[in-house]
């Protein structure tokens, strides 16, 4: 539009008198200063607690403890190692069938049919929905007396009384699906809006070509969706660590301890044990581990494009 | 178009020829198609009718099971909400004070949002447009915080606010949500920022337009579909979160709906027509700005969201 204008080497800010050089210090700092407050301060004292003796059932024995907590952790805790253990397990099932779920159905929302707009929104719904609202829900559904599992075995499939909740060999791949109902939807909708920016000339070169779809979408699709996959993978896997809406809710970490992940462990040692010097050492040591996979995940998937 | 037309009537049966023409392998897309939406839509239908149904079974079920529960008569077992009735709905929002609870959510949510975009506009615009000292830092503080599990920092975010004596107020709450969602919301508000050239910002400053004029007239619409993903964002996630609320708000006229919702799965699972009401409670307004958002929260994602 203003073409013929010149370009503008300074901006306003300058004329206005307000240096620009102290601008973007203005700009961020409301951010900053929340976040000094109240995620670096706290994260601060979690470090410093985590050295410390620190019970308010047992002050008298309050007080620096130097690295005893670790030592704790590593030598005289199983629960600490089941609990890492399970969470382990937790999230890689999740991310990975979230993933794959998600995938495909992202690729068939993306195709053209009638009734795509209202099935990409019904599809994607259970999105929006919380950790809590998804246990009330399969609640309802896992109820034996008056969930689906009754109305199955009306139909002469399954057994009456059946509690998928109740019994230690069901309870996990029962909180696996009630969480992969909502979580399916965040892959989808990561990978629709990744899809969509791929050019449609490539599939129409590969077509002219004779490439099949099989080899369209190993091709083409995959590794320009690879950027994608591998940022939700990682954000997937860090929330599905640190979430315990869920499984707080849905089993309280039972029967009988089965599905306590590190996280609700460190909550109840914390809050409930008011360990509070302990739940700080447990909760540095779950950081250092994520933090730890992070990088080295970022690394690996960036070693295997490089190869290619 | 004549040229054809011309063709075929050379041929004794013209019109009804034309029409029964054999049709072209692509013959799914009517009128022009051109090759590449062929190649797109060479998925027979049923390839996609078939997963999405099942899909879409997994995804509704749920909701059905819980609007089933929700408006039928307790004790009854149909599988039709018939006859319909709103017991369970008046008995959650009067006796279970959930009429106060969604008040509470409300007052969360928003302000939540307008505080989250405020402040991350502000340090998006940092971001995309200047470059400063400490950016890199920020940047980097901004990624790291993503790691920080939330639920861990419970304790000495606890003993933060009793300091600020706003245990038991929304204000606990708001703030909370609001610092854990800004560090995404500011990622994401600068790779949207970004991609609106500088150079339309600068033919606003030649027309003596202030900065901030500049920023309102000609950026700020250009950033709504973004704005809304990343408002909504916050929205949802605050009206959805659970354990801030459990911790900061002991005082029952504070707490908010998924606190409520937890109340009812824990302490009468026997009254599963009251918790389902309750869940539908939960359900609407995220619902509905879901069916508002869900076509912007692709555009919105594909337009910055990878980029940082």
């Amino acid at each position: 539009m203003a073409s013929a204008v010149a370009r503008v080497p300074r901006a306003p800010g300058r004329r206005a008198g307000a240096p620009p050089r102290r601008l973007p210090y203005l700009l961020i700092a409301p951010a900053g200063l929340l976040m000094l407050g109240f995620i670096a301060y706290p994260v601060i004292s979690v470090f410093y607690y985590s050295l410390q003796d620190y019970n308010v059932t047992k002050p008298w024995r309050n007080g620096f403890a130097g690295f005893d907590n670790f030592i704790r952790i590593f030598t005289d805790d199983p629960q600490f190692w089941t609990t890492l253990g399970f969470s382990a397990r937790w999230v890689v099932v999740q991310v990975s069938l979230q993933l794959a779920l998600g995938l495909v159905l992202a690729l068939l929302v993306n195709q053209t049919f009638v009734g795509r707009g209202i099935a990409r929104a019904m599809v994607f719904s259970p999105w929006a929905v919380s950790g809590v609202l998804t246990t009330t829900i399969w609640m309802l559904l896992y109820n034996p007396s008056t969930g689906v599992s009754r109305y199955l075995a009306d139909a002469g499939i399954g057994s009456y009384g059946t509690s998928v909740l109740s019994d230690t060999g069901t309870v996990f791949w029962a909180a696996v699906v009630a969480e992969l109902w909502r979580g399916v939807p965040f892959f989808a909708i990561l990978i629709l809006a990744d899809l969509q920016s791929i050019p449609k000339e490539l599939y129409e070169a590969a077509s002219v070509d004779g490439a099949g779809r099989a080899r369209q979408f190993f091709h083409i699709t995959l590794p320009h969706l690879r950027d994608a996959i591998v940022l939700a993978t990682l954000l997937r896997g860090v929330w599905e660590f640190n979430n315990v809406d869920l499984l707080y809710t849905l089993t309280g970490g039972g029967p009988a301890g089965v599905t306590t992940t590190l996280p609700l462990y460190v909550a109840n040692t914390g809050i409930e044990g008011h360990d509070f010097g302990y739940a700080s050492a447990l909760t540095t040591v779950a950081f250092v581990i994520l933090l730890f996979c992070s990088i080295l995940y970022l690394r690996l998937s960036k070693f295997g494009g490089d190869s290619k | 178009m004549t040229a054809a037309l011309a063709e075929k009537g050379s041929s004794p049966a013209s019109p009804s020829a034309v029409a029964h023409a054999p049709a072209p392998p692509g013959r799914r897309v009517r009128g022009r198609a051109s090759r590449r939406e062929r190649a797109f839509d060479d998925v027979p239908r049923w390839q996609i009718y078939l997963p999405l149904a099942l899909y879409l079974l997994f995804t509704l079920v749920p909701f059905y099971w819980m609007l089933l529960f929700a408006l039928r008569p307790a004790g009854s077992t149909a599988l039709l909400p018939w006859p319909l009735t709103f017991e369970h709905f008046e008995k959650v929002w009067n006796e279970r004070s959930f009429g106060m609870f969604f008040q509470n959510s409300m007052i969360v949510g928003v302000a939540t949002l307008v505080m989250t975009t405020g402040i991350a506009l502000a340090g998006g615009y940092a971001l995309a447009r200047f470059e400063f000292r400490i950016k890199n830092g920020f940047m980097l503080a901004l990624l790291c915080s993503q790691f920080i599990p939330g639920a861990l920092m419970l304790v000495p975010l606890f003993e933060i606010f009793k300091n600020l004596q706003m245990i038991n107020s929304l204000g606990s709450v708001i703030i909370a949500e609001t610092v854990f969602q800004l560090p995404l919301s500011i990622i994401l508000i600068s790779g949207f920022i970004k991609n609106v050239p500088v150079s339309l910002e600068e033919a606003a400053w030649v027309d003596g337009c202030s900065r901030f004029r500049a920023f309102c007239a000609v950026v700020l619409p250009l950033l709504r579909p973004g704005l809304i993903a990343v408002g909504s964002f916050a929205f949802v996630h605050s009206w959805n979160h659970f354990l801030f609320a459990l911790m900061f708000l002991s005082e029952q006229d504070k707490q908010t709906i998924p606190v409520g919702l937890n109340t009812l799965i824990g302490a009468d699972s026997v009254d599963l027509g009251a918790l389902a009401a309750g869940g539908v409670i939960a359900a609407v307004p995220v619902v509905i700005v879901f069916a508002f958002i869900q076509k912007w929260l692709i555009t919105g994602f594909s337009a910055g969201a990878v980029k940082g």
